[in-house]
């Protein structure tokens, strides 16, 4: 485009382009040779041998079953594991929380729209790092030890060993009872808008009889630590608490210009016509304001993700950290380790990308 | 009365609104009291040690005992009127393109900027004009923070507007660069690039070349802030309108000078908002080089609270560091807000 | 005296900033009368409309609607809506929707009609105002005398007793005035209560009780339409007549 009036004919557009890329296979050429030189010279290997070799190390946190005895590649998932589990787990919190302020802001009530504001311009002008260290070190640690958690209930405990949630086995019962209240009665009741109230009340009397089938095991209190129940180390709970509060603010910016996006002749019209506030906004503005949101949400999603690499800084065991960090001091092999580190990431970029223009071409206004 | 009708509009239109009211006020001074109560009124400001502090409120003496440590690193005390003058240069510098009068002749204060940012390093490294050196190692704190975030995006820049226009362009093999690269330095985290700077950069030359470890941040910054500025930049390109390219090509200007002298002085003040943005957005980042090993204004406070004699003041650290990124952030967002609506180098 | 005006606007003033847009109005509208306003751009006309129906809040006075007194309270303000009807310049119809869709939406939702009565009354309404098969189009896909007349029977599902107009056919293309005028003075005919901004005297001649010009804030001249155009008793109406009839005439 920026070529337009002047047509890109003849020899000189085929010499600069030829040029471009000669120089820059020359950089490459010559980065390349040095990093092999270079590598010889302190006796560390090349190529990807290193996967199927023993890790030699622990890791706090894992999903699936890990120890010192299995190979780096294992160790490679785990952290690629905890990695997606804060992300997808920050973006859900980040999502509800996000929106709720962005509407918030728009209230009619002062005080609720001016705190809002505040949550807004405090969160986004503090370095996600610092915010990260105030969670860990200055709240979570600094929390009492098990013998003095704060509980709520008798079954939730926080304290500086993170948070103690009860743990719940699940069986056949509990899926068979999931899938049919997601399969058979919630996903066509939103496909057909059957948003009436006894769909969903058979919906939540299904997903509850589900919950009811599974095993509750509730963490006691024994000696100096508690046994039972599903532990989020405080390094999870620092780090996902964080990055959800953070994105969230950036969230409820674009959910706030994404309903003031909506032309006010809309909301005049939908009021002229006596319709509730509720309804306003449910059935004419947000349907709309989606649009406009959808592109930079994804955004804010990836950069959640990418963000959650500061685990490193806190020592959770997420990718950078697990790989690029105590692998690597292990093996050496800087240049195979953080390339891999990087296709990742480079992966989920795309992909959401990709997903995203899709979601943009399937919800197009039709008709214009 | 025009006090009681808007209190009645805003606060208490309705059952709903005036619940929210109540409840959001009372858990505002529920939480406020004791914030307030900690940070100032049983706070302990003034002192030399740790036993001076009260023990019961904030103790404030922390950051008065160590302040010219976090605003300066390990720069030697004598010398630090350089850092103070290369700070006033470069920040006096920014300012000045932004200030109508002197904006009008963008050529002038463009050159500017690089001119400061060059006194800037020598007056912070030395070595030269009977400066005794200081080595990149010693500067740290806020000194450290600014180097970053000044000298990432003065480097950034050309190169940012280099890819954006590489990217518009038709000619196929220079835009598939310039789309890999971009996309590239996008989608991978700051920290992985740190490490990449920091660990690989000095297996790509030559061996025996070392590279001064700031120097290699620097790089690893500059080229991911340059991807995002080749973005912002291309949305401004987009924003001149067709026919201004038209026009400088029906009066025989090539494609060079129709770039400089016609498409980018219009394109950079669509580009304001997305450039503050990125320089606000780089300026929090700098925090990461703490984790390869270089003490910004974080990660001096940081270590500082590993000292045995100031344990357990966590809070007080990242509360003082919070409110200086705050006010700053704050200010840069606010300054910009402005310029963008009362235009730049005459040109509303 | 029983209250029978359907609007009753009493010394109302309303301020833009230091702007005094709107400066003492006193208008009274019968039940079943057709009122045109008219005037210079930046008059008022506009904003007295909305502030008919709470789009816009007074600074002083009172505005009284079918006899329920506008306050500034949500369900006082939904009441008001619910019977009166409004059609905009911009038409303002909800591009994610089918017409029928449009149409329906508030007597469903507000009106606490049933889908099948709303449906049915839907249709109906369309056909009044003479586009039935057009029904499951999305607003992009018709003109814009289509999409008017689409807001006209969408105002009308909810069965107002009074209707607003605000420049219903300023943003139309000189083609499509005809057949968005033609309806409103069809419903003219049937005898509801019509408040009609508008520049089309045409109109205000076809179907007006009085017709009412404001200026600066203040209404200067109401007369029935023959004595408006033939015989103006105000300067300031014999002004803007000749200053618009001119414009008409040097058209020609």
């Amino acid at each position: 485009m920026s070529h337009g009036p002047w047509r890109a004919t003849g020899l000189r557009p085929v010499l600069w382009q030829v040029v471009a890329v000669v120089a820059v296979g020359a950089v490459c050429v010559f980065a390349v040779s040095n990093t092999l030189d270079n590598l010889a010279d302190r006796g560390i290997a090349s190529g990807f041998g290193f996967m199927s070799s023993t890790a030699g190390f622990g890791i706090g946190t894992s999903l699936i079953a890990y120890d010192e005895s299995s190979t780096m590649a294992r160790a490679f998932f785990v952290g690629l594991l905890n990695t997606l589990l804060v992300s997808v787990l920050g973006i859900l919190i980040a999502t509800v929380v996000g929106t709720a302020v962005g509407i918030a802001r728009l209230s009619s009530n002062w005080l609720l729209a001016r705190i809002a504001e505040l949550y807004v311009e405090v969160l986004r002008n503090i370095p996600l790092l610092l915010q990260i260290f105030f969670w860990y070190f200055a709240v979570l640690r600094t929390l009492p030890s098990p013998r003095g958690s704060h509980a709520i209930g008798d079954i939730v405990f926080l304290n500086n060993r993170g948070l103690y949630l009860p743990g719940m086995e699940v069986g056949a019962w509990f899926w068979a009872l999931l899938c049919v209240g997601v399969l058979l009665v919630g996903v066509p009741a939103c496909r057909r808008k059957l948003g009436t109230a006894p769909v969903w009340f058979l919906f939540a009397a299904l997903v509850a009889a589900a919950l009811a089938t599974a095993e509750w095991t509730a963490p006691v209190l024994q000696g100096f630590n508690f046994r039972g129940g599903i532990v989020l180390s405080p390094e999870f709970v620092a780090l996902t608490v964080a990055l959800s509060t953070y994105t969230a603010a950036f969230v409820a910016e674009v959910v706030r210009a994404g309903i003031q996006a909506v032309p006010r002749g809309q909301v005049e019209a939908a009021r002229a016509l006596g319709l509730r506030p509720g309804d306003v906004m449910r059935k004419v503005v947000l349907p709309q304001a989606l649009r406009v949101i959808v592109p930079p949400l994804t955004n804010q999603y990836l950069n959640l993700t990418k963000n959650s690499s500061l685990a490193a800084a806190i020592a959770y065991p997420d990718l950078v950290s697990v790989f690029a960090g105590t692998a690597l001091s292990i093996t050496g092999q800087a240049v195979e380790m953080i390339a891999l580190v990087m296709a990742v990431y480079l992966v989920i970029s795309l992909s959401i990308a990709l997903g995203m223009n899709l979601y943009n071409r399937a919800i197009a206004l039709r008709g214009t | 009365m025009q006090a009681a009708r808007w209190l009645r509009r805003n606060l208490f239109s309705s059952w709903g609104n005036t619940a929210i009211t109540v409840t959001l006020g009372a858990i505002v001074v529920f939480a406020a009291l004791p914030v307030l109560d900690w940070a100032f009124l049983n706070a302990t400001w003034s002192g030399t040690r740790r036993a001076d502090c009260s023990g019961e409120g904030a103790c404030w003496v922390f950051v008065s005992s160590r302040l010219d440590q976090f605003l300066f690193g390990f720069y030697p005390e004598e010398e630090r009127w350089r850092v103070v003058l290369a700070a006033a240069l470069n920040i006096g510098a920014i300012v000045l393109l932004f200030v109508p009068p002197m904006s009008r002749r963008a050529g002038m204060a463009l050159a500017g900027v690089p001119l400061a940012i060059l006194a800037g390093w020598v007056l912070l490294h030395g070595g030269v004009f009977g400066l005794p050196l200081v080595e990149t190692r010693q500067w740290g704190g806020m000194t450290l923070t600014l180097v970053i975030t000044i000298g990432g995006l003065f480097a950034a820049f050309p190169l940012g507007v280099l890819l954006a226009l590489g990217r518009r362009t038709s000619l196929p093999a220079i835009r598939a660069i310039c789309i890999v690269f971009i996309e590239f330095w996008r989608g991978v985290p700051l920290i992985t690039v740190l490490f990449m700077a920091s660990v690989m950069l000095p297996l790509f030359l030559p061996e025996g070349a070392s590279v001064d470890k700031l120097l290699r941040a620097l790089i690893g910054v500059a080229l991911f802030a340059a991807a995002y500025l080749a973005e912002v930049i291309r949305g401004g390109l987009q924003a001149v309108p067709r026919g201004q390219y038209e026009a400088a090509a029906a009066l025989g200007l090539g494609y060079g000078r129709t770039m400089l002298h016609v498409v980018l002085p219009q394109a950079l003040r669509h580009v304001i908002p997305g450039l503050a943005n990125t320089a606000i957005a780089l300026f929090k980042d700098t925090t990461l080089v703490l984790v390869i090993g270089l003490f910004d204004f974080l990660g001096i406070i940081q270590a500082a609270l590993t000292d045995t004699e100031w344990l357990g003041l966590a809070l007080e650290g990242y509360v003082f560091a919070a409110a200086v990124y705050w006010v700053l952030c704050f200010a840069m967002s606010r300054a910009s807000r402005r310029v963008e609506n009362q235009g730049v180098g005459g040109v509303a | 005296m029983t209250e029978t005006a359907a609007v009753r606007v009493s010394g109302v003033h309303k301020w833009f900033g230091k702007l005094h847009v709107l400066d003492g109005i006193d208008l009274s509208v019968a039940e079943g009368e057709r009122v045109v306003l008219c005037g210079p751009s930046g008059s008022g006309k506009s904003t007295l409309v909305r502030c008919i129906n709470g789009l816009e809040a007074i600074d002083r006075g009172d505005i009284v609607v079918g006899g329920v007194a506008l306050k500034e309270d949500r369900a006082t303000l939904e009441q008001i809506r619910r019977s009166v009807g409004m059609v905009f310049q911009q038409f303002n119809l909800f591009p994610h929707m089918t017409v029928m869709e449009n149409l329906c939406l508030a007597p469903i939702r507000a009106g606490g009609v049933s889908a099948a009565e709303a449906g049915e009354k839907a249709r109906n309404y369309l056909e009044r105002v003479h586009i039935p098969e057009q029904a499951d189009k999305y607003p992009a896909q018709l003109s814009g005398g289509q999409q008017q007349r689409v807001a006209i029977a969408r105002a009308l599902c909810m069965e107002p007793r009074i209707m607003l107009f605000d420049e219903p056919t300023s943003a139309l293309d000189p083609e499509m005035i005809k057949e968005v005028l033609d309806v409103i003075v069809e419903l003219a005919e049937e005898g509801k209560t019509m408040i009609c901004v508008t520049h089309e005297m045409g109109l205000a001649r076809a179907m007006a009780d009085r017709v009412v010009l404001l200026d600066e804030g203040r209404i200067v001249d109401a007369a029935p339409p023959e004595k408006f155009f033939t015989a103006p008793e105000s300067e300031r109406t014999r002004q803007f007549l000749s200053r618009i009839l001119h414009h008409r005439e040097s058209d020609d």
